[in-house]
């Protein structure tokens, strides 16, 4: 009988959650969307999936008519007062939903297998900057890609905890080696 | 695993982000209240029921949202094409000249 050794990664990837954001969900119709940019001061993308960043702020495209923003907690204010005086002008949807989702980070050598094992998405082909809203086992989630093994996952607060406990259960899959 | 083109997304994306939504191309009468109460129950109940091509409604509920239309045999459950929510119902002819 011989004797194997395993090299297995001790740390095959790494779960972080991040620190607090403002979020935003915009809805604007197509025509509106150009006018509602320079008010904005945002680049909207027209296609799903992409983003474009301003600053500190991130907008993903989320759908045709649909867009998530990301902006530090202290602009807050601005972009809110900001998209009400334009609202007469160019109607839109502008919520906060900040505390609706908090915002899970991967990244290391196995961070993209350990999203396979609840994104029924190619997680692989969706291009470094892009972004996707998808589904994590049953809960829906926003999924960026910062990097090749470098993801961001906005997930609905109560889902938390299920997704967490999937994500430590394929670390310690991934630990030894299954 | 069964993928979907998204009109919308422009990508073929697995049936997991997609919801089932009935059929399509089936107008809500304008007055309602001057129909009988047969043609109230063939609008709300009464439907094709098809052994073949069958136009329905998808939503691509864990994605962009959108409502869209699609043509699936169902017999073998196979999409011959998704179309955008308001475009006219295609020609099966030419959808199945084209298979």
């Amino acid at each position: 009988m011989t004797t194997q050794r395993h090299n297995f990664d001790t740390q095959p990837f790494l779960l972080e959650e991040l620190p607090p954001v403002a979020r935003f969900s915009l809805r604007v119709r197509s025509a509106n969307r150009g006018a509602l940019e320079g008010a904005l001061g945002l680049e909207l993308p027209d296609l799903v999936g992409h983003r474009s960043t301003r600053g500190q702020a991130e907008v993903l495209c989320l759908g045709p008519d649909e867009w998530m923003i990301l902006t530090p907690e202290a602009d807050r204010d601005a972009l809110v007062s900001v998209a009400a005086s334009a609202y007469m002008q160019i109607p839109h949807s502008l919520v906060e939903v900040s505390d609706r989702e908090i915002t899970l980070r991967l990244s290391g050598p196995q961070a993209l297998t350990a999203l396979t094992a609840g994104c029924p998405r190619d997680i692989d082909a969706i291009p470094v900057g892009r972004g996707a809203r998808t589904l994590f086992d049953n809960a829906t989630v926003v999924l960026w890609r910062d990097g090749p093994q470098d993801f961001r996952m906005n997930v609905w607060r109560s889902f938390v905890p299920h997704v967490r406990a999937i994500l430590d259960k394929v670390m310690a899959e991934l630990k030894s080696g299954l | 695993m069964l993928l979907i083109q998204c009109p919308y997304c422009d990508e073929a994306l697995p049936e997991l982000e997609f919801a089932y939504a009935g059929e399509a191309h089936i107008a809500r009468p304008a007055d309602p209240s001057a129909l009988s109460d047969e043609e109230w129950r063939d609008f709300l109940f009464i439907r094709t029921n098809t052994r073949g091509p069958h136009f329905e409604r998808w939503r691509h509920i864990h994605g962009c949202g959108q409502f869209f239309n699609a043509v699936r045999d169902t017999v073998s459950d196979r999409f011959l094409m998704t179309y955008k929510a308001g475009e006219p119902r295609p020609v099966l002819n030419a959808l199945e000249a084209a298979e």
